[in-house]
């Protein structure tokens, strides 16, 4: 009676065990395919203010001078610099040697779709990419300091796609 | 997911069949809440007692604590059916089986020299017998720290795990609009009570975390517009800067022993990863890669580091010595891995995992298997392990409408199994949460 039972035990045991792993094999693919991209369309955005994850329009951009834009913007992730940010940057840089006394610092920025302490990282790598360009076109690096927000000075407080390529940026600030 | 988490424990659940000791195997996810009552502690009339109503707020700080594990439930005390004070000494077990207590707590309290004397038994109804037992003696404005320490005996008592609730949680506390955010250090017990606000928000703080030998926090400051790694004294206030570095120094986390500080510096757009040495201020650089490395944790023996770095192309979970050799890749089940957190046991590495326009909290083995995804949002990251090594609490933000409005940042908790979360509550909105170790 008693061995009966456990070899019943047993078996139902083990049965319990493979519909737990069949269970489990399932889950990776449900994981998977759960997730959406539910910002793929969002709704005011025109394509013509995002070009390949980068902002182009002129919404939140403040001038240093006439004619020379405050910031340029970065795609996801990236710090590379498009053509029109070493535009941008060849302006200021412009102006920069007609001001001679004039020093900035340039602080980099991040969307908030990125960890807290990556983003500070990639904030600084921003900073650094436009302050390198400055250098190249002749700005001492004397007038230039950097530093980097990271996430926490947004200047979009949404959460859609234009906000995100709007706040993925460096931006130059006079400092005397 | 839940079912994923379900799975990995089968056979424990036709272990440990015995009536004699009530146990909980915590590694079970959704088992059932172990019903327990938790009685009032008697006392002889004690006027000091009654005004400070020392009696009702014990038994309720206890049981809050044990609910709140997922592991326990507190039977509603208009059920019991013994009410007097001889439970203490001899509990009439079967009423308390009769109300389906498979525990019960029992106390006295009374004043001795100024002093609070706390005394506790825990009994096992169906083996009625005291499974659990002490005397406490502590000043009276004491009595939240006593009940914390008695429920993480019956935790311990129960699970056979240390428990978790005489710890507190540091955070960044946050209020205003997102573009004008202002973020202050803030510090409360586990369970929210004793909050206080540590610095003024007039400088932006980031990422605090715990000592785990000292009363002492490190965290990021712009104080002076100079975002640089400070170390702050919890008991007397004062804050120090750590080191002197030519660029921004973030992402601070203590040694196991509490005597160093593993953190990034930036310097000309590369972030790498530097350890100093508190007693002699020694720095040593650990990494040199051209590409970001940043949030370091120690391994509990110090023998090892984990980090992330976007070397490889995308963000993923390294692993190396802790003088920076053997650096080595660990994640590789696909998608953006971030915020890697040795767990106190040594054996699980938890993290942040960006997946299809999803955030993930998981936790992995060491060398990368195992991968298990714990919980799923559209924003969280950040996990700071309990001192256990059970429960992990993280961050999580809101979406934002397309005007700025509803964004919020709240700490959560959540066990090691995946069942059990929680919404920390703050008075404020919650973000960056490290989790002390047991106080000393």
């Amino acid at each position: 009676m008693v061995s009966t039972f456990q070899n019943y035990t047993r078996y139902l045991v083990i049965i319990l065990f493979a519909l737990f792993l069949a269970a489990c094999e399932t889950v990776p693919k449900d994981t998977a395919s759960s997730s959406t991209s539910s910002t793929s369309t969002s709704s005011s955005t025109s394509a013509v203010e995002i070009q390949d994850g980068v902002y182009v329009g002129s919404d939140t951009v403040e001038m240093l001078a006439i004619d020379v834009p405050d910031r340029i913007f970065f795609a996801y992730d990236s710090y590379s610099l498009t053509k029109a940010a070493q535009n941008t940057l060849e302006k200021q840089a412009k102006w920069l040697k007609a001001n001679g006394s004039v020093t900035i610092a340039i602080e980099g920025h991040a969307d908030e779709r990125g960890t807290r302490e990556y983003n500070l990282a990639l904030g600084d790598r921003r900073a650094n990419a436009a302050k390198d360009y400055l250098m190249t076109q002749g700005i001492s690096s004397s007038r230039v300091t950097t530093i980097s927000f990271g996430k926490e000075r947004p200047v979009n407080s949404g959460s859609n796609k234009k906000a995100w390529a709007q706040n993925r940026r460096s931006v130059s600030v006079r400092t005397n | 997911m839940k079912r994923l988490l379900v799975c990995l424990f089968p056979l424990i659940l036709f272990t440990n069949i015995s009536f004699a000791i009530i146990e909980i195997d915590i590694t079970e996810g959704n088992r059932e809440p172990l019903p327990l009552a938790i009685s009032e502690f008697f006392h002889d009339n004690n006027q000091q007692i009654i005004d400070k109503k020392i009696t009702e707020n014990i038994r309720t700080v206890i049981s809050d604590d044990l609910e709140r594990s997922g592991l326990f439930s507190s039977i509603d005390d208009k059920a019991f059916i013994q009410t007097n004070r001889a439970m203490h000494l001899k509990p009439r077990f079967a009423d308390w089986r009769l109300i389906k207590a498979q525990g019960l707590l029992t106390g006295e309290l009374a004043i001795e020299d100024d002093r609070l004397r706390v005394e506790f038994r825990l009994w096992d109804t169906f083996a009625e017998k005291e499974i659990e037992g002490l005397v406490l003696i502590t000043t009276i404005e004491n009595w939240r720290r006593i009940s914390h320490m008695i429920a993480d005996k019956i935790y311990e008592r129960l699970t056979g795990e240390e428990g978790y609730f005489d710890t507190r949680i540091v955070y960044v506390a946050e209020e205003g609009p997102k573009n004008k955010r202002i973020k202050k250090l803030a510090i409360m017990d586990q369970d929210g009570a004793n909050h206080k606000f540590l610095t003024s928000g007039k400088e932006l703080v980031l990422t605090p975390r715990f000592n785990p030998v000292r009363q002492e926090i490190t965290y990021l400051s712009y104080f002076k517009n100079l975002p640089r790694v400070y170390l702050l004294n919890i008991q007397t206030g004062i804050q120090e800067v750590v080191g002197d570095f030519p660029g921004m120094t973030f992402a601070p986390r203590f040694s196991p022993d509490g005597g160093k500080i593993i953190m990034s510096l930036a310097r000309e757009g590369n972030s790498d990863l530097y350890v100093m040495d508190l007693t002699n201020r020694v720095v040593e650089r650990l990494t040199d890669s051209p590409a970001i490395d940043t949030s370091p944790s120690y391994s509990p023996d110090g023998k090892k580091i984990t980090f992330n770095s976007d070397r490889g192309g995308s963000q993923q979970i390294y692993v190396m010595d802790s003088n920076g050799r053997n650096q080595k890749r660990i994640s590789k089940q696909g998608g953006n891995y971030a915020t890697p957190v040795w767990s106190p046991r040594g054996d699980l590495i938890a993290f942040t995992k960006f997946y299809q326009g999803q955030y993930f909290i998981g936790v992995m083995r060491t060398d990368g298997s195992g991968e298990r995804l714990l919980t799923e949002n559209w924003y969280q990251e950040a996990p700071s392990w309990s001192s256990n090594g059970r429960v992990l609490i993280f961050y999580r933000e809101t979406k934002a409408n397309d005007a700025g409005d509803g964004h919020s940042s709240s700490i959560w908790s959540i066990d090691l199994t995946g069942f059990n979360e929680r919404k920390i509550i703050t008075p404020v909105d919650a973000s960056d949460p490290s989790w002390s170790k047991l106080i000393q």
